[in-house]
């Protein structure tokens, strides 16, 4: 093991520390605006978290369910399911957009 | 590209982008309003919100999408938010080039993608309380053309 697998095993216990956005219906829903969350694990993606936030039952299991239409962004880009999440990104999760 | 609570005027910002260039020899123009009716309920008011940061960013790249798909000279985007009633206009895109086609062309492209791609969210106030406007797949179907 060298230094690199230490440093990896470290950060994998520490987790990845993000910001969690609500926007919108959403926000009104689950009431709250944003959160400060430590995901488990080295690399974890937009679906651990979706997963990570069904967890919690009642309301997000309802309203993050896969069949329901949630888009995330990560840093203020659209993501994909398997998009990995980084300490610091501010992530946004929000309906289906309806401007214009 | 701009987004803001006040109110803008088309013909304000028409001269504005045709001033002093005699390469423009068409603008074209959309502007979206607020309707009394929706899904069959009175709407006596429209909360527009944004995704600040991210909208910018979102429109910035849906215009540079359409310049490189058209040969444009000019495009604006101007975007409303907070309360709005009906009558008020939401949203201006307004597309400068040399002939109407490109222009006309554009401005729909612009229009279209905005309305699935930018983080905008309307909640109307209706006799029965307030609610979130739902998406449409008809816009959906709308941005998929540009794709063929």
């Amino acid at each position: 093991m060298d230094n690199s697998d230490v440093f990896k095993g470290l950060a994998s216990q520490a987790g990845v520390t993000i910001s969690v956005l609500y926007l919108a219906r959403l926000r009104e829903v689950l009431g709250t605006d944003r959160e400060e969350l430590t995901l488990p694990g080295a690399a974890p993606t937009v679906a651990a978290l979706r997963a990570f936030l069904l967890e919690r039952g009642g309301v997000w299991s309802k309203e993050l369910a896969p069949d329901r239409p949630v888009r995330v962004a990560v840093n203020q880009d659209m993501a994909r399911s398997d998009t990995v999440l980084r300490t610091g990104d501010e992530i946004a999760l929000f309906p289906p957009v309806t401007g214009g | 590209m701009r987004v803001q609570m006040q109110d803008f005027d088309v013909s304000g910002e028409m001269a504005v982008m045709r001033a002093g260039n005699p390469a423009i020899g068409a603008i074209t123009s959309f502007v979206g309003l607020v309707r009394d009716l929706n899904e069959g309920d009175c709407v006596s008011e429209m909360i527009l919100e944004h995704y600040p940061g991210m909208t910018e960013r979102s429109l910035e790249r849906i215009v540079q999408e359409a310049r490189a798909r058209w040969d444009i000279i000019d495009v604006l985007v101007v975007h409303r938010i907070g309360p709005l009633r009906p009558l008020d206009q939401i949203v201006l895109v307004m597309v400068a080039g040399a002939h109407r086609g490109e222009a006309f062309s554009a401005c729909e492209f612009v229009m279209d993608y905005l309305k699935t791609q930018a983080p905008f969210w309307k909640k109307e106030q209706t006799p029965a309380g307030g609610r979130w406007v739902d998406a449409r797949d008809s816009d959906d179907a709308a941005a998929k053309r540009w794709q063929q």
